[in-house]
């Protein structure tokens, strides 16, 4: 990119563009992760589960035509890889992480090898509403360009925190994230919970990865998550497993995953690499920030496997 | 602390039926080849509170429970209003109104006291209207006979509210037959009059019956209208509680005569200080301060018991002198010199520790009775081969001798120590802390959950070391182990010591006040 007429501007435009963009994935494995640990399971396997849905979205994208068949596609083999860790930890003593660790490598390699012929083709991808059509500049166009899916993402985070304070079901996830024994004694089926919670947080997983390979990036290649998954993760530990918190931190995360290309779009191209990184060290600083040797953090649930 | 006449929560504007009877006839019930059940009869007549009696694994609880639901019998059959009664899951018998208030809470302590009930309703709306539940709620405690805030987080409350909200949360199911695993075991003294009298009052009012569980008789002569007594799965005895003696109903109990518990008196008079504390303060897990300033010290042969209600910071102290939990400030004295609870210290001040719930907080569940019992002492040059291979067969040759000792009984010593029942356990703890000299020892509920003849052997063990010139400083929820054991006994309440008084003289109604944390102003 060049010069442009915003001067300086350009880079907190360029900056919330980028999160609009790269916020997306985020959100959804987040929002996933957020029910899956309010039922009290962790699913490390989510950046798996991004990585097939990317993989999975994109086949069905360029064999039926249809993004959005794509879209669903990727979502219903979120739901297979959720409610396959789901199944793995309903017996006694399997360890959620192990078997979430386990599937998370399933997952990538199952789409590596799947998806060695869909480097090549094109598939159609999603298409974006212009938001910013009403401007002259080129960056406020760009930056405005927001895809539906992320739409769609902002209503479930609402609807989320909806379903988990004011539902029967919401309650339910809550009860058996909180004490599982309680929920027995109401004569509720924990595993039966959370394996709905689980394979209903795997399509929001799935859905996160269509959308890598169907809007931004836009194509399928093995490097397409770099860790994103498992960033969504510690996203939900500090969003305090609130789904609108979800939201803000995962826009938060996609600021920092754009503060590369933002700066490269105002001709700053020195120590892309260094910036690259920001996201992860964004991570680290937030775990090391928001934990204590000494206490449990706030609003987690307490049937987590980390909180016993 | 009175207690209101009581009404019932649905009778303001019509009289129900009294509840129905509950008949249990020749209950069998097996697990393998455990005989839990064995041809066990039960009648509870309406409006009446039915004692069950009977030690650790007498069969109080599987009988309870198929009751509930949870277990279906091999043989019997139960009959409720006369219909038969063979409900499958706690849900089942829910709907037909038998509840039961479980020895561990079963609420939520993240949710507020309101969502907790509400939860428990067997059928909940889709989408649940929290101001029309609150307002609906609100109308219902008014008809209860003891008041509760709805917007309070249940993790904030004491034991005794959260029983009675157990309580409430039957009444608020419509529950006609209350079923109370040990209800009081968590409360004060003055607590569990109060919640006694009051289902006592309801029964009396004839809007439900109660069954309670119990193995204390006090609460069975003064609450209680009829008992049933069992032993090793077999009703042994029956009746109606003002015919029988507390003696007939311990000898039923114990298929013998009693052990008369060794009341030694305190050994002479005490000697130097051995355990100092001095302005100790620590956070609980959340970060808000659990012990704001605690003071105290212990010599060397008295025993010093602490008495509080859960939650106020005695779990935290024997944390924080366990080297469990770091302090914030505050210093802890061994002998006059400084103390950090790290392994080289305790070993050198002869510092033992007998936590409560010792499978958690002192023994490695999957690894053996031996291994268990060497933890203290593995990395001594005595049990080590050339000063730092351990030595499987000194461990083993000492486990040996320490379970023939305290008569622990397990299938093995290579067995896993999480397989022993709660009373070998605790021995085999026992026998760790207890060998060879002991300088000082902290002890936290060393009783919870034992039958009668354990808990005279803990107590007895505890006195020797007492004799031996331990320093002996004792946490327990159970005011009656405290009397039995203590020479001084202090208060803890809020994180601070609120009260201390010598063993004579001491008033369990005096003690109750400070540990209820209105000592001060009340006195």
């Amino acid at each position: 990119m060049t010069e442009t007429p915003l001067g300086f501007w350009g880079l907190p435009l360029a900056l919330a563009g980028g999160a609009l963009r790269v916020s997306a994935p985020y959100l959804f494995v987040s929002l996933g992760e957020c029910l899956t640990e309010k039922s009290g399971r962790i699913n490390l396997g989510q950046e798996g589960t991004l990585i097939m849905g990317a993989m999975s979205g994109y086949g069905v994208s360029y064999l039926s035509g249809s993004a959005w068949l794509g879209v669903l596609a990727a979502g219903c083999v979120g739901v297979v890889f959720g409610g396959l860790h789901a199944w793995l930890c309903s017996s006694r003593r399997v360890n959620d992480v192990a078997v979430g660790i386990a599937l998370m490598l399933l997952g990538i390699g199952l789409a590596f090898f799947l998806g060695k012929p869909l480097i090549q083709p094109t598939a159609p991808r999603l298409s974006a509403i212009e938001l910013g059509s009403w401007s002259h500049f080129a960056p406020v166009r760009a930056a405005l360009e927001i895809n539906a899916l992320l739409l769609w993402g902002v209503a479930a985070a609402f609807a989320m925190r909806f379903f988990f304070q004011r539902t029967r079901w919401g309650l339910l996830v809550r009860i058996v994230g909180e004490d599982a024994d309680a929920a027995r004694a109401m004569g509720y089926d924990a595993n039966r919970v959370r394996f709905l919670a689980t394979a209903a947080g795997g399509f929001f997983a799935g859905v996160g990865g269509s959308f890598l390979s169907l809007y931004y990036p836009g194509s399928w290649s093995e490097g397409l998550s770099s860790g994103q998954g498992l960033m969504a993760v510690a996203l939900v530990i500090f969003a305090r497993w609130d789904p609108v918190r979800c939201l803000w931190a995962s826009l938060l995360f996609g600021g920092a995953g754009a503060i590369g290309p933002a700066l490269q779009s105002i001709g700053i191209i020195g120590g892309y690499n260094l910036y690259a990184t920001a996201p992860y060290v964004f991570t680290l600083v937030i775990m090391v920030a928001t934990s204590s040797a000494r206490r449990t953090i706030a609003g987690q649930p307490a049937e987590l496997t980390v909180a016993r | 602390m009175s207690v209101r006449p009581v009404r019932a929560p649905h009778t303001t504007t019509r009289r129900r039926a009294p509840p129905p009877v509950l008949e249990v006839e020749g209950l069998s019930k097996r697990f393998g080849k455990f005989q839990a059940l064995d041809g066990v009869s039960l009648r509870a007549e309406p409006g009446s509170v039915h004692a069950l009696l009977g030690e650790n694994g007498a069969g109080k609880s599987t009988l309870v429970k198929c009751i509930m639901g949870y277990h279906q019998a091999d043989g019997g059959h139960m009959r409720l209003a006369g219909e038969q009664l063979a409900p499958k899951s706690p849900r089942e018998a829910q709907a037909l109104g038998i509840g039961m208030v479980y020895q561990h809470f079963t609420l939520v302590p993240n949710m507020t006291v309101c969502e907790n009930l509400v939860l428990a309703r067997a059928t909940l709306p889709l989408v649940v209207d929290w101001p029309k539940e609150h307002a609906a709620l609100t109308s219902f405690l008014t008809r209860m006979p003891f008041k509760i805030d709805l917007d309070a987080t249940v993790r904030s409350l004491s034991a005794g509210e959260k029983q009675k909200i157990e309580i409430l949360k039957q009444l608020y199911l419509e529950s006609r037959i209350v079923i109370l695993d040990e209800p009081t075991s968590v409360l004060t003294p003055a607590e569990a009059d109060e919640v006694l009298s009051m289902l006592h009052g309801m029964a009396r009012a004839g809007d439900i019956s109660i069954i309670i569980i119990t193995h204390k008789f006090r609460e069975v002569t003064q609450f209680a209208d009829e008992v049933t007594v069992l032993r090793r799965g077999r009703g042994v005895g029956r009746g109606r509680v003002g015919e029988l003696t507390t003696g007939a109903m311990a000898e039923m109990m114990m298929g013998g005569a009693i052990p008369a518990e060794a009341k030694g008196p305190a050994a002479g008079a005490a000697g130097d200080v051995r355990l100092g504390i001095t302005d100790l303060q620590a956070a609980d897990d959340v970060g808000v301060p659990a012990l704001r300033g605690v003071t105290l010290h212990v010599r060397a042969g008295e025993i010093v018991g602490i008495a509080a209600i859960a939650g106020n910071g005695q779990e935290e102290l024997v944390e924080v002198l366990a080297g469990q939990r770091p302090r914030s400030s505050g210093l802890v004295q061994i002998s006059g010199a400084s103390f950090e609870a790290r392994r080289d210290e305790m070993r050198l001040r002869r510092v033992r520790c007998l936590p409560e719930e010792p499978l958690r907080n002192a023994c490695v569940a999957t690894m053996t009775v031996a291994e268990n019992m060497a933890f203290r002492t593995f990395d001594e040059s005595r049990y080590t081969v050339l000063g730092w291979l351990v030595s499987q067969k000194a461990i083993s040759r000492e486990a040996v001798k320490l379970v023939a000792e305290y008569g622990i009984r397990a299938p093995s010593i290579h067995t896993p120590i999480g397989k022993l029942s709660g009373g070998n356990v605790q021995r085999s703890v026992l026998a760790r802390e207890l060998e060879g000299e002991v300088d000082v020892l902290i002890a936290a509920n060393p009783c919870m959950g034992l039958d009668f003849a354990a808990v005279a052997e803990i107590h007895a063990r505890i006195r020797t070391a007492r004799d031996r010139g331990a320093a002996v400083l004792l946490v327990s929820a159970d005011l009656d182990e405290i009397f039995a054991l203590a020479t001084r006994i202090l208060v803890m309440s809020e994180g601070r010591i609120a009260f201390e008084t010598p063993i004579e003289g001491a008033e369990p109604a005096v003690l109750g006040k400070y540990m209820a944390g209105h000592g001060a102003h009340d006195l």
